[in-house]
């Protein structure tokens, strides 16, 4: 809407986060969790609720855990998934697959953002939030009573930077406080 | 691969189209009538009624937010507001404006500014009182496509040509202009031109005034449209305009008076009670924006092949 070509969303940019997960265990020691989410506004009607079936299903279908779902205070509907710490790659194959199926039945314009959660050994938090309208990721760190610690995101991005693409506008780094799994 | 469901509206895009070349035209008939009545003068008043122009839209923020006693907000201020405008923006991938409250009764929202950077979405305590949160995030999605859809340069634009017809109308009124006609021509001649330049004024006024108000309902429905999709619940916009709507045909028109000049850009219009009302509204009536939102909404419900098979 704000641009007379939109960005096409590069969901192929979700699969550089295990390299970037890598990055930022050796040289910051946050360690994945396992956990990532993705968030969505859902559509009214019965063609979204079919779709949203589908997907976790197709997610159910593994041995793991089951895929969590829930609403937010601003309306918006996550979709959590689990996975073993060190299978990064599954998490984001998981994370992928909702991001297309949502695409292809043509509620890309509904996806807002996917997140994956890290944490270090002093039980900081940090997600890595992937905008699908920009098609760019940045680092969210929450503290107590909606605080954010900037200094570390700041230091977090320069770490990856080179593994994904960084958004430049720092004001479009949105906090998302209470998100499942953070 | 990436297939959606926005469909555009040909028959809107089109219809808008039109006016927006019928605008045009009738600029270009101004200037060319008044030339050949005033000569060099012209170009004089065409440039100050563009100046005019200019300056409204170029000032639009702060004279919205003064005519209705509005105060800008910080995310501290109001973090609701601002976590649904963020998010708003995020989806629709458009920089954020700034927010303020006017602290009125009266339910209603509008947005304004001189360009997606610099602009302003403003919702009365009114609205916030009545409406559910859903509810709001479809009229704040109606505000940001209007700013999306730059509407405030576009009727700016559009109604230079009546500003300027208006502005050579009243001057004639006074007489000034007929001291400034064609000095070198005998006075007859300098009354003649001074009557053509009248009578091509008042109709250029005429048609202008209806066109204006034509594109202007055009520019909501695309609002309402984009707002839908936007947010994905057509429903509860048009909950939220029926409710608007609904409360302020009820609302004693002493207090709606003061508002009458911020119509254009409000989400719902303040005036009640209406003659008319099909030619001169600045907004469609509610049944046809109702009638639209319930076909967005059978859009985003249908089926769509060649996506995830269903088992």
């Amino acid at each position: 809407m704000g641009r007379r070509t939109p960005v096409r969303a590069n969901l192929d940019a979700l699969f550089a986060l295990p390299t970037a997960a890598v990055t930022l265990q050796t040289a910051a020691g946050f360690n994945p969790t396992g956990v990532g989410s993705v968030c969505y506004r859902q559509a009214e009607g019965a063609a979204f609720a079919q779709t949203q079936t589908d997907v976790v299903a197709l997610l159910d279908a593994d041995d793991g855990p089951d895929v969590e779902r829930s609403d937010d205070a601003f309306g918006f509907t996550w979709l959590l998934a689990r996975h073993d710490p060190n299978d990064m790659a599954g998490l984001v194959t998981d994370l992928h697959a909702v991001n297309t199926t949502l695409e292809a039945q043509g509620f890309g314009p509904g996806l807002l953002c996917s997140l994956v959660a890290f944490t270090d050994a002093a039980g900081r938090r940090l997600g890595l939030v992937y905008l699908y309208k920009q098609g760019t990721f940045y680092p969210f760190v929450p503290l107590e009573r909606q605080r954010r610690d900037n200094v570390v995101e700041i230091q977090i991005r320069d770490l990856v930077k080179n593994d994904l693409p960084v958004e430049p506008q720092l004001q479009r780094w949105m906090p998302v406080w209470g998100a499942p799994g953070l | 691969m990436a297939s959606t469901r926005f469909i555009k509206d040909t028959g809107l895009t089109a219809r808008m189209t039109l006016v927006m070349f019928l605008l045009g035209a009738l600029f270009v008939a101004l200037i060319v009538g008044l030339m050949y009545a005033f000569e060099s003068l012209a170009v004089f008043i065409g440039i100050a009624g563009l100046g005019i122009a200019f300056y409204q839209w170029y000032n639009s923020d702060k004279m919205a937010l003064r005519a209705m006693r509005a105060r800008e907000v910080a995310p501290h201020e109001a973090p609701e507001l601002h976590g649904m405008i963020d998010r708003l923006c995020a989806m629709a991938d458009m920089p954020k404006p700034r927010v303020a409250i006017s602290y009125t009764d009266m339910p209603n929202a509008f947005a304004t500014g001189r360009s997606p950077n610099r602009s302003v979405v403003c919702v009365t305590t009114g609205v916030m009182d009545r409406l559910t949160a859903e509810e709001l995030e479809g009229v704040l999605a109606h505000e940001l496509s209007h700013v999306a859809h730059r509407d405030v340069l576009v009727m700016t634009v559009a109604s230079s040509a009546g500003i300027i017809a208006g502005m050579v109308t009243r001057g004639a009124q006074f007489g000034g202009l007929g001291m400034m006609g064609r000095s070198r021509n005998s006075n007859s001649g300098g009354a003649a031109g001074l009557m053509i330049a009248l009578l091509v004024s008042l109709v250029v006024y005429a048609i202008s005034f209806l066109l204006i108000k034509l594109l202007s309902r055009y520019r909501e429905l695309c609002a309402d449209r984009s707002a839908a999709f936007l947010t994905q619940k057509p429903s509860a916009l048009a909950s939220a305009l029926t409710k608007i709507t609904g409360e302020i045909a009820s609302i004693p028109t002493k207090d709606l008076r003061s508002a009458q000049s911020m119509n254009a850009f409000f989400i719902a219009p303040a005036i009640s009670g209406a003659s008319l009302k099909t030619l001169t509204s600045t907004h469609p009536s509610l049944e046809e924006r109702l009638e639209q939102l319930a076909k967005v909404a059978a859009e985003l419900g249908r089926p769509m092949d060649g996506g995830f098979p269903t088992p």
